[in-house]
């Protein structure tokens, strides 16, 4: 019979039968690769009872303009029901520069909020108490600093640490990988990362240290098997250090969390976040056998693929994003960001946002989706490919391994490039068409229709500047000046970053001055060229 | 922009007052093997500055251009303009070329005192572009009096470099083995210093201890943080030195070796 | 004897956003199709872009900007080469740019703008056809 194709692949190049039968699943055991939900090797779901016990957390990653301009749009977002609070820096922050300096112009307050100090992170959740939300934090590179900068206003809100739940992204390894923005090489980049590991298991034990990211390994371009084997590796990684900085596997593991992309081949990503717990508990068990079954689980949270969206027809990426953020919740994720039609053509308007939240909650509300723990499992299909997805990581992870770990195989341009070669192959296949993108290479519209974005006012830059110079010459500068030279000491020293970085924020030092303290200390790192 | 350099002695005048420009644009003339870029190189041959002139040569993933970016650096501490040619390889079917030596360089751009010029082969062989030796001439006029030549970096058949450059420079890896084996019978055989890069690679030692044992001078230096640079720029000094005192005996004659005789 | 020698075209990306995937992926296309592309990686400025366009004496400049900061950083640039009297190479750009901001760049200089999604044979045609005055 004929088909439509000579090959059918995957989004990530998997090739795909007609049919799946109970030969593909020949050497596939129900009890050693499936599991019960909530039981070892955790293919099902963490949990027994999954979305029956409780809905995933919505979480909607917002921030622009100056603390204030996102203070409001997170008061607006509780309003609607949304559970969690997620900030987007801008980049300035996101390279730890402060609003001021010469290479931040035209960018402050662009792409997420500007802080520059802790008085700014104390406007960004005034009257939001700390101890009544959740907040997850995009930032990477400078993540201890803005983390000490959250735990000094939650001090100053009077809660303490104890009482403190989010996330610090704080996953450095995938910026050299993919996502290019980094302060310091990558040995004593680990380093801080751990330092905050060890901080947070000390002193903030509910909030998760580090949210290893997949998600932007994808929007590099990757396939969904590299994300897979990238992001878990890099986890192993993380994990390995803090063990040899002698910090017992239990004490941290449980606290770990993991952040993937949702892109839009629908059951290749219900795989891949199956295959991800099961390789997680598998690896984790084979090489610290933990005793805290939490060791062994692999929690995340997903966000729609942002490089999946087109300018092209925008409304069409609601109905993207809906069958991604399906596919996340077929998949067992534990807390799920939706993408806004608008977020290729400008940061997302409030209206934007709230379709996008109320995706999720369709999905969540109306679908019926949730009555059961992984309704896919036993699928033919579906196992077959979580076993592809699985035996490719792991195919990968050996080469890391042979390559002496993953700060080796970055400083040689291996992930850079394999990544690089996988989303050359991608887009050769858009422009031979051999994939059909709707409104980008096939039903095409001549006319667009413009739909409403969001505007930055350059006045955010103008007022953060002003603001920096008050706070200048407003504090102390011999209180400011020892601090930052006791945390040089401290960092120096081998000690652990985060009690003198609280110090140095609350001197008033800022985020800029801190940062390049820190590179004196730490060096700076420039990457290999892969090309 | 044409017409404000419009004209052989125009453009040569421009260039002799060191104008970007100007420079940029003979070097393409020259590229494309214009009249009137012959024209103006001929008049700059007249009384023209001589500079030394380093080739830096070595396989691709030893870090030429780390090497060359903290030479620049150093060069430009004492005083020195420098100019810099960078060679990578066209593609032999489309005639493209991807040029991102630079990237490594880029530190340097804002400097008003350092040119630095990418340059695809365009089929020429030897590890060069066939332009290279004018491209030298122009920023000598120029007066950049400190020029340095990075060849494509294949590994093989690059010995086109020793005949334009009296010093040539190859940057090795540590724990390459076989390519250290392989570059013995080219490159290595014709470099006048050798640099182990990466020095503080675990297989850097070794790599040191090998080559001496069949090398005069062997230097190790890490380009990523400058260690070793200094005596990287003692060992060129001297070479350079030796070199003109060789014209000076047997030749009498010291503008004979000085560049650009191939 | 005069020889037609390949386009030379800058790329590279302006400002502080590491999002490299694209302007790699054009580096590659543009090379493919037969130009020499100086690659000068991430995070320039205005000032260095400038300064090694006239340097490699480039027949264009295409940058990508995706951190919402190219009204600034596209103006600087086309600001500078004039300044340098090399308003001559011709400025184009990617990213996200909204369509308001796109028309205000193209008025002051940026010969194209081209969002996600644009077809890489698209850019590489538009970078062919640019007029050769040079």
């Amino acid at each position: 019979m004929n088909e439509r194709k000579s090959r059918f692949s995957s989004l990530s190049g998997i090739e795909i039968h007609r049919l799946y039968g109970p030969d593909d699943l020949k050497n596939w055991s129900p009890d050693r690769d499936l599991g019960r939900p909530g039981e070892f090797p955790y293919t099902r779901g963490i949990y027994p009872t999954m979305y029956r016990g409780r809905l995933w957390t919505m979480r909607q990653f917002a921030g622009f303009g100056t603390a204030e301009d996102t203070n409001r749009r997170f008061r607006y977002l509780l309003e609607h029901g949304q559970t969690g609070l997620s900030v987007a820096f801008d980049m300035p922050a996101l390279m730890g520069l402060d609003a001021d300096d010469p290479l931040a112009r035209g960018e402050v307050g662009r792409c997420g909020v500007s802080i520059s100090s802790l008085a700014d992170m104390e406007r960004l959740f005034d009257g939001i108490p700390l101890d009544q939300v959740t907040t997850s934090m995009t930032i990477n590179g400078p993540a201890p600093v803005l983390f000490a900068m959250y735990l000094a206003v939650a001090e100053k809100q009077g809660i303490p640490f104890e009482k403190l739940g989010g996330t610090l992204q704080n996953d450095i390894l995938k910026e050299y990988i993919a996502q290019k923005e980094w302060l310091f090489p990558p040995a004593p980049s680990l380093r801080l990362v751990t330092d905050v590991v060890a901080y947070c298991a000390d002193r903030v034990p509910k909030w998760h240290p580090i949210s290893i990211s997949g998600y932007h390994i994808r929007e590099a371009g990757s396939t969904a098997v590299q994300e897979l084997a990238f992001t878990l590796y890099d986890g192993l990684t993380y994990v390995e250090a803090a063990v040899k900085a002698g910090l017992p596997v239990d004490r941290f593991a449980p606290r770990l969390s993991f952040f993937f992309n949702v892109h839009n081949d629908f059951f290749e990503e219900i795989a891949k976040f199956r295959a991800a717990r099961r390789l997680w508990a598998r690896e984790m068990e084979r090489r610290y056998q933990p005793r805290d079954p939490r060791s062994l689980q692999l929690r995340c949270h997903a966000q729609t693929a942002g490089c999946s969206l087109t300018a092209q027809q925008p409304m069409n990426n609601v109905v993207r994003t809906t069958i991604q953020a399906l596919a996340a919740v077929l998949g067992g994720t534990q807390s799920l960001h939706t993408n806004s039609m608008d977020e290729t053509l400008a940061l997302p308007t409030e209206e934007a946002v709230r379709l996008a939240l109320r995706t999720q909650q369709i999905i969540a509300e109306e679908s019926e989706v949730t009555n059961t723990v992984d309704p896919l499992g036993g699928s033919y299909y579906v196992e077959t490919l979580t076993n592809q997805l699985e035996e490719e990581a792991q195919e990968y992870f050996r080469r890391l391994d042979a390559m002496g770990g993953m700060v080796a195989a970055i400083e040689q341009g291996f992930p850079q490039r394999e990544i690089l070669e996988a989303s050359q192959r991608y887009q050769r296949e858009i422009e031979r068409r051999e994939r059909v993108i709707v409104g980008v290479n096939g039903y095409v519209e001549q006319e667009e229709r413009p739909i409403p974005i969001l505007k930055i006012d350059p006045e955010v830059e103008r007022l953060q500047v002003t603001r920096l110079a008050e706070l200048r010459k407003a504090r102390d500068p011999f209180k400011m000046a020892g601090a930052v030279a006791s945390l040089q000491e401290a960092v120096a020293g081998g000690e652990n970053i985060m009690p003198p970085l609280i110090e140095a924020v609350k001197a008033q030092a800022t985020l800029g001055e801190i940062c390049a303290a820190l590179k004196e200390v730490l060096g700076t790192y420039r990457e290999p060229v892969v090309l | 922009m044409a017409n404000d350099l419009n004209g052989a002695p125009a453009l040569a005048k421009r260039v002799r007052e060191g104008q970007v420009r100007a420079v940029a644009r003979l070097i393409t003339l020259l590229e494309r093997r214009t009249p009137e870029g012959h024209d103006a190189l001929r008049l700059l041959q007249e009384d023209r500055p001589r500079s030394m002139v380093v080739g830096v040569t070595g396989y691709p993933g030893a870090g030429k251009s780390t090497v060359i970016d903290q030479l620049v650096a150093a060069y430009r501490r004492l005083g020195h303009r420098v100019g810099v040619l960078a060679i990578d390889m066209s593609s032999p079917v489309t005639g493209g070329a991807l040029l991102g030596d630079r990237i490594r360089m880029q530190r340097q751009a804002m400097d008003p005192h350092v040119y630095i010029r990418s340059l695809a082969t365009r089929g020429h062989q030897g590890g060069l572009a066939a332009v290279t030796s004018e491209a030298v001439l122009v920023l000598e006029a120029a007066g950049y009096d400190m020029i340095l030549i990075e060849t494509v970096g294949v590994g093989q058949g690059e010995v086109e470099i020793v005949k334009m450059a009296p010093t040539v420079v190859a940057v090795v890896a540590p724990g390459l083995g076989d390519e250290v084996q392989a570059m013995k019978a080219g490159l290595l055989e014709v470099a006048h210093i050798i640099v182990v890069n990466k020095g503080d690679h675990p297989e850097a030692d070794r790599t040191v201890r090998e080559l001496r044992d069949w090398h005069r001078t062997v230097l190790r230096v890490t380009a990523t943080t400058g260690e070793g640079i200094p005596e990287l720029i003692a060992a060129i000094a001297e070479h350079q030195r030796l070199c003109d005192l060789e014209t000076v005996t047997t030749r009498g004659h010291p503008e004979d070796s000085a560049v650009m005789r191939g | 004897m005069t020889v037609t020698s390949p386009l030379r075209i800058l790329i590279g990306k302006v400002g502080l956003d590491g999002h490299d995937r694209g302007v790699k992926l054009i580096a590659r296309a543009l090379r493919d199709a037969g130009m020499e592309v100086i690659y000068t990686g991430l995070h320039q400025t205005p000032e260095q872009v400038v300064s090694t366009a006239i340097q490699e004496d480039v027949d264009a400049i295409g940058l990508s900007v995706l951190s919402g900061a190219h009204m600034t950083l596209f103006r600087r640039v086309l600001e500078l080469l004039k300044e340098q009297g090399a308003d001559d190479i011709v400025v184009f750009g990617g990213g996200i740019v909204p369509n308001e901001d796109v028309l205000a760049l193209k008025e002051a200089g940026v010969k194209a703008l081209f969002g996600p999604g644009t077809p890489l044979e698209d850019i590489v045609r538009f970078v062919k056809e640019l007029p050769r005055s040079r």
